[in-house]
């Protein structure tokens, strides 16, 4: 080894590779650190084990196929993807949406981070050791995963929206069963709190590690759970509004701890927001058209067209430049995880191995949605 | 902040800026490589204009000329805005870079180096992130030819 | 016992004393063996079903009646699969260290009396020698990170040498606590004492409280959640045991079970009459006192198992600001108390 690289480091720190396959990166993501004992001095993500080249492919596809390719990112908000796309091109054809639609889609979302939520809680509790957590967490996302496979056909990766407005209308059942989860979930999610969230030994895991501060939090482009737990309003649903989120009241909600504690709390209070959103929307869809008729190859007229939606991560971009095409001349994906992926360094290093794993399980990674 | 007030107050900061509408829900400013540090350095710290949050950084590729998007927002005001930066040169395109701007600006300008080869000056780690290193070519170029793993309609 | 009063005259009937004392020795070994072997594996079957149980699964139930053969079956896959290794591991050491903790692990169970008469080895420094003894285990587990040549591994080891060395005190102190009731460290002695009361129930409260550090300290001596820093999973992939596969990592897999049995049938000898009934009520059926020494010590297994499933992990420096900052000094203060009440004879006895 030559000498400059042994001069890099001081004489009591080493390297190990976390990842590609190690349990906590919850996927591909490889992090190179830089640890003296047990502390980490450094961490170096290393990207593009899953990479599939989305966006390039984009330039190739037409826009209905598009829809297809997003909910490979982020698999767990995959409706929200496909809406993101759908909501860009309905905006730059200036297309006319049932309020049917918008309302149906809205609520599928917001099921959707129920889902996602209760995911990302189950597999929190296993990264600090709680293995219980994680079939609890599935046991609810299941009754969900069940009305979807209902309605849309797919448990995962939906596909259910098209430009325009939906594939198929909702089956006869969705309002029924969405209810009955709603009255199911609002006695299990105290459960969670009793389980893990009041935990002696999970409050003095969390508390105080992985500070982020909200000047950081922004300048970093933290969006999501992640942002609004360091106190910077960034919920898309409320500052761009889109869908039916205009006519549905909610908080949003925001922490100034910043730390590790706080992600974990926003998640579980987002997800009663989400039940109250639901809540006022479920009786309330109204009759009509699930689709608006769109050209069998949608030409989107030259431009340039940028479209935000918050997902069960943060703020995802769309960002389409068309030239008349049948195809997008460029299409760029601005997705959340990515984003929070960069700040991991600023705010790990100093902790232990054990803080580096808490605190990446509270930025709730999903690897497709960064390697895009 | 509204998009003409925006557009008086950074033409008076940096010279030969060229600003548009047309086509674009933002306002979009294109800027010579040479003032793109020093107009990026202003719209953040300007207590007007503050925009702290660039919530979209793009590389592309106009055929003649490859460049950078950047997609700003003011997390005080609410406003927001596009600058563009361009350069003819497809050897060896290089721009300042805007991450001591903004952090996030570093593992975006990473992703645009590894799929556009546009180098970043100051750039604190600049390499490839997502492809390997002995990856031959920029992928999201227009240009880029693989017969082998892509498939063309 | 009658039959195996039989077997001792007929071996010294058929050879000169020495010869047969080592063949009766090695005969005790392989039935211990044996026997423990088997109860480990359906340790793991009983982990495995309480786990299913806290977490709204059904647990194996496809191979023998409702899974009883699964451990079984598991086992056998292990023992007939390729043992792999790294290249530059240290071999002598890396092949060394199962043995190390299985052997600790194994002899540990020779001492525990299971009936009046059931116990292999009664030695007047019983107490003593099972700490010694459960110590010992950590060795082999640093030998196994160490020669693994991984870091992970390497890791895992250290974090064992510094939780063991401490949590070894607590261990030691509370059970030291209970023997100032008994003045022997016999085990036999010992439970010759809580014919007039358990422990538990003799030294009240200091008694609770040392069970409860003993409880704590033990969960820790064992590497079990939520004290399973050594190999937890979502920190290190599977620490100690990284590299180890087939045999090797069966043997580090079965002496963790064997220990978690060590740690509650120490805790049953020690705090809660070991064979002994509850009230005396089966006190003319001698034999019974397995079925109560094996109730007592599921009971408390069973207890492990629920910290397991329930707790998160602690962090390593959490973990050792618990035990010298606070279990600690408690410990000491609480041997002083007993120390106290032993001298002032208020303990209570039947």
């Amino acid at each position: 080894m030559d000498t400059t690289v042994i001069n890099n480091f001081k004489s009591e720190e080493y390297q190990i590779n976390m990842g590609p396959q190690h349990p906590a990166t919850h996927g591909v993501l490889r992090l190179l650190l830089t640890i003296d004992g047990e502390i980490i001095k450094r961490v170096e993500p290393d990207l593009g084990y899953i990479h599939r080249s989305i966006e390039k492919m984009c330039e190739r596809d037409s826009y209905q196929q598009i829809v297809h390719l997003t909910d490979r990112m982020d698999y767990l908000s995959s409706h929200i993807n496909n809406e993101a796309v759908c909501l860009t091109v309905e905006n730059a054809l200036q297309l006319e949406i049932p309020e049917r639609v918008k309302v149906i889609r809205t609520i599928i979302a917001e099921l959707t981070r129920i889902a996602s939520h209760t995911l990302w809680w189950g597999v929190m509790g296993m990264d600090v050791g709680a293995l219980t957590t994680y079939f609890y967490g599935f046991r609810d996302r299941e009754l969900i995963n069940d009305i979807f496979e209902e309605t849309c056909g797919a448990r995962l990766t939906m596909n259910y929206n098209i430009p325009g407005g939906l594939m198929f209308d909702i089956h006869p059942n969705f309002v029924k069963r969405t209810k009955e989860f709603i009255d199911h979930f609002k006695t299990k999610l105290p459960e969670y709190d009793l389980l893990l969230s009041n935990n002696i030994i999970f409050r003095k895991r969390m508390e105080g590690i992985g500070i982020l501060s909200k000047d950081d939090a922004i300048s970093f482009g933290a969006s999501g759970p992640v942002g609004r737990a360091s106190g910077y309003s960034c919920d898309v649903r409320k500052h761009h509004s889109y869908s039916a989120y205009d006519r549905v009241t909610f908080n949003e909600i925001l922490k100034t701890e910043g730390d590790t504690y706080a992600r974990y709390q926003v998640r579980i209070l987002e997800m009663w927001e989400s039940l109250s959103i639901i809540e006022q929307l479920i009786d309330n869809i109204p009759e009509g058209e699930f689709f608006t008729k769109t050209n069998t190859v949608i030409k989107l007229p030259e431009g340039e067209y940028y479209q935000k939606v918050e997902t069960a991560r943060g703020e995802l971009g769309v960002y389409i430049v068309s030239t008349g095409t049948k195809n997008p001349y460029r299409m760029k994906f601005r997705s959340p995880g990515f984003s929070n992926l960069s700040l991991l360094n600023h705010i790990a290093v100093g902790g232990k191995i054990g803080d580096l794993v808490a605190t990446m399980a509270t930025l709730d990674l999903v690897i497709p949605d960064i390697d895009r | 902040m509204t998009n003409e007030a925006l557009q008086n107050l950074t033409s008076s900061w940096v010279p030969e800026l060229e600003f548009t509408e047309e086509k674009s829900q933002f306002l979009n400013i294109t800027v010579q490589p040479e003032q793109l540090h020093s107009l990026m350095t202003q719209l953040k710290s300007n207590s007007e204009t503050n925009f702290d949050y660039l919530f979209c950084l793009t590389g592309m590729d106009w055929g003649a000329a490859l460049g950078v998007v950047y997609h700003l927002e003011s997390t005080t005001h609410r406003h927001q805005i596009v600058v563009k930066v361009k350069t003819e040169d497809r050897e060896n395109p290089t721009f300042d870079t805007v991450c001591n701007i903004w952090y996030t600006a570093e593992f975006h300008e990473r992703e645009v180096f590894d799929f556009f080869g546009i180098k970043f000056n100051n750039h604190p780690n600049l390499k490839r992130l997502f492809l390997t290193e002995d990856w031959d070519g920029f992928p999201l170029r227009k240009d880029y030819v693989d017969e082998i793993n892509m498939i063309i309609k | 016992m009658n039959i195996t009063k039989n077997i001792h005259e007929w071996l010294f009937s058929l050879m000169p004393a020495t010869t047969a004392s080592i063949v009766e020795m090695v005969l005790i070994a392989v039935v211990y063996l044996g026997i423990f072997a088997v109860a480990g594996l359906y340790l793991v079957l009983l982990e495995r079903k309480v786990a299913a149980w806290f977490q709204l699964r059904l647990g194996p139930n496809r191979v023998g009646y409702q899974g009883l053969l699964q451990t079984m079956a598991d086992a056998l896959k292990l023992v007939s699969k390729e043992l792999t290794g790294t290249i530059k591991a240290d071999k002598f050491l890396y092949n060394l260290a199962p043995y190390f903790v299985i052997i600790t692990a194994l002899m540990a169970i020779s001492l525990f009396p299971f009936t009046q008469e059931f116990q292999a080895f009664d030695i007047n420094i019983g107490i003593f020698f099972l700490i010694a003894i459960s110590s010992i285990g950590v060795i082999g587990i640093l030998l196994a990170g160490w020669s693994s040549n991984n870091k992970f591994a390497l890791i895992g080891a250290m974090r064992s040498g510094v939780q063991t060395i401490s949590y070894e005190l607590s261990v030691g102190l509370s059970l030291l606590t209970m023997v100032l009731m008994t003045g022997s460290l016999q085990l036999s002695q010992i439970v010759e004492v809580q014919k007039h009361g358990w422990l538990i129930v003799q030294g009240h409260i200091p008694a609770v409280i040392a069970f409860m550090i003993y409880m704590i300290a033990g969960t820790a001596e064992t590497n079990r959640a939520p004290f399973d820093l050594v190999e937890a999973e979502s920190e290190l992939g599977a620490g100690f045991h990284t590299e180890y596969s087939g045999m090797k990592f069966a043997y580090f897999f079965l002496a963790e079970f064997i220990n978690m049995f060590i740690i509650a049938s120490i805790a049953t000898t020690v705090f809660f009459g070991a064979y002994l009934s509850p009230f005396g009520i089966t006190e003319n059926i001698p034999l019974l006192g397995v079925f109560w020494f094996l109730i007592k010590t599921l009971a408390i297994i069973f207890l492990m198992m629920w910290f397991r499933w329930t707790f998160p992990r602690l962090r390593i420096d959490q973990l050792l600001v618990l035990e010298w900052k606070y279990l600690l000094p408690l410990n000491l203060m609480n041997l002083i108390i007993m120390a106290l009440m032993v001298l002032l004879g208020l303990t209570i006895q039947f």
